[in-house]
């Protein structure tokens, strides 16, 4: 049993590699479906870290005309509170805000200068709110824009993350959704190409096939070989896949690093490397082996 | 061993290759099917091997009726049989060494032995400089000595030997002949199919005569009578 299993892996690896140019196109076809599951992925999954990455750092700061009350805060502070989606209020006093400036600048004598001259802190008091997602701070900000309020809130800071975390969340929404339909379309092109050229292999070898029958070799013992030179092909194609893919994180991740500062698809890349390449591999031994079953099922009559 | 009890063979449309012909066959025989190009001596073979199945009749292969074998049990009758094809049937995409060794592969054989049998065999057949080759790279009587190699290296019960020395010079023929009286003599079947006088009438075996698919003469140290 085994000793025949080898000797059909084998029979397939030579058909391989005795005219690789006949399955060099399969490879190259097989390669986009790979790709772009590989894809799917990757931007799934750095996407989704990127994301949540900003939503940890994504706030709204309300800041108070300097002539308000604390009690005043306080109250509007347990008001928010209330609210469901809120998940913290910190307040921040002038005072406060005052010393965090200073901590932070205490080396620019030319900011501490300027400070010292003016008479009254420059600073406003301010709530600084966290929600759960993002997707709930358009009902906060819309909270305080309430009419009440008016008279109290200087202004409401929060629109610059939110136009940045929304575009990547549609992004990954997108790709998601638009990554499964590509990656099945193109896995059922890539299954049509496979499934021609081992169909071709099949004809052009009918006469072998017929003499193989008459020295009494089994249905399996015959077939098999076929099954072999997709999934080889499949292997192959996941290889280049995976290098390739290497070499685009390699190079694109100082770039796209400046674009998004958490972004380090590089290392995302290395250190999932091993559930990228078998993704791969399943996909591309997937593809070859399916394609040739159909194949051998339409053509190759017991 | 072998038992053909009224066979009629018809290819579509109505060519009558075969017609009501029986003949028994026993083991370590030696039989020669004579007869004129187009007497049926292939289609004869041919159903030995089950390749065709008889419009009528039926034929036994020792307890098997193959008028009625199923495809699965194929593999096994045909590995008891060794083949020359009056055209060869080597496997193109092989080379000389593959297609000897195949046979001994589909049985499962282990590595060991398919090396020193097939070396063995080539060296017998005088091919042992070839077994790189494919059979385009060969000469007509290399590949009709690979195809006798092939019918041999598994040590089958019965070797059928479809005109085997047609492109062979006169010394590889007494040779190949030679080969297969000694084959029969350690307890192989032979059946050779032969439109040569010479090697009938020196062979001084069984000769079947075929004429229009009729069997027409069935004598022990038979000579060649057309
Ligand atoms: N596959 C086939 N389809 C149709 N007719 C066939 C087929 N094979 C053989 N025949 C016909 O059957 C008859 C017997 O053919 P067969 O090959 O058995 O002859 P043969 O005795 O082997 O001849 P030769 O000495 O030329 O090899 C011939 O008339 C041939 O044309
Ligand atoms: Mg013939």
């Amino acid at each position: 049993m085994f000793v025949l299993l080898k000797r059909i892996i084998k029979s397939g690896w030579t058909s391989f590699s005795r005219d690789p140019g006949l399955m060099l196109g399969t490879i190259f076809i097989m390669l986009i479906p790979i790709a772009s599951i590989t894809l799917f992925f990757l931007v799934k999954d750095t996407g989704q870290s990127l994301i949540s990455s900003l939503e940890e750092k994504a706030d709204i700061s309300v800041y108070f005309k300097s002539d308000i009350q604390e009690t005043d805060i306080f109250n509007i502070k347990e008001q928010l509170l209330k609210i469901a989606e809120v998940k913290e209020v910190k307040y921040i006093s002038k005072d406060l805000a005052l010393n965090e400036f200073i901590q932070r600048h205490e080396h620019d004598p030319v900011l501490m200068e300027s400070l010292e001259e003016l008479e009254t802190t420059p600073f406003l008091a301010l709530l600084n709110i966290k929600a759960f997602e993002a997707s709930q701070y358009e009902l906060i900000s819309g909270f305080l824009e309430k009419q009440e309020f008016e008279n109290l809130i200087e202004k409401i800071d929060f629109y610059q993350r939110k136009t940045v975390i929304e575009k990547i969340f549609l992004l990954a929404s997108t790709t998601n959704k638009v990554g499964i339909g590509l990656s099945i379309v193109l896995a059922i092109v890539a299954v049509l190409v496979v499934f021609n050229t081992i169909r071709l292999a099949i004809i052009h070898r009918e006469e072998e096939i017929k003499v193989q029958r008459l020295v009494g070799a089994s249905n399996w013992f015959i077939r098999g070989p076929f099954l072999v030179q997709g999934a080889i092909s499949g292997i192959f194609a996941s290889i280049f896949c995976f290098l390739i893919f290497a070499a685009l994180c390699w190079f694109l991740s100082p770039k796209l690093a400046i674009l998004f500062s958490d972004l380090n698809i590089w290392n995302y890349f290395s250190s999932n490397c091993l559930f990228i390449i078998l993704i791969q591999l399943v996909t591309g031994v997937g593809l070859g082996i399916i394609s040739s079953a159909i194949a051998i099922r339409k053509h190759l009559k017991i | 061993m072998i038992k053909f009890l009224n066979i009629t063979k018809i290819y579509p449309p109505d060519i009558l290759a075969l017609k009501n012909a029986s003949l028994e066959i026993k083991p370590k025989e030696f039989v020669l099917i004579t007869g004129k190009s187009g007497a049926g001596k292939t289609t004869l073979l041919k159903l030995i091997l089950a390749e065709e199945k008889p419009n009528q009749g039926e034929i036994f292969f020792e307890q098997q009726d193959l008028s009625k074998i199923r495809a699965g049990d194929l593999p096994h009758l045909r590995r008891k049989i060794g083949t020359v094809f009056q055209d060869y049937k080597l496997l193109f995409s092989k080379t000389v060494y593959e297609n000897i060794a195949y046979v001994m592969e589909v049985m499962g054989a282990n590595e060991n032995e398919i090396k020193r049998d097939v070396s063995q065999i080539l060296e017998i057949v005088g091919l042992e400089n070839k077994a790189r080759s494919f059979p385009a790279q060969l000469s007509g009587g290399e590949r009709q000595r690979t195809a006798i190699a092939r019918a041999l290296i598994h040590r089958p019960d019965i070797i059928l030997a479809d005109e085997p020395t047609g492109n062979l010079d006169p010394y590889n023929t007494s040779d190949i002949l030679r080969l297969l009286l000694k084959i029969n003599g350690l307890g192989t079947t032979v059946i050779l199919a032969t439109h040569d006088k010479e090697i009938i009438n020196t062979l001084e075996k069984r000769v079947i005569t075929l004429d229009k698919g009729k069997i027409v003469r069935d004598e022990e140290k038979g000579r060649f009578i057309l």
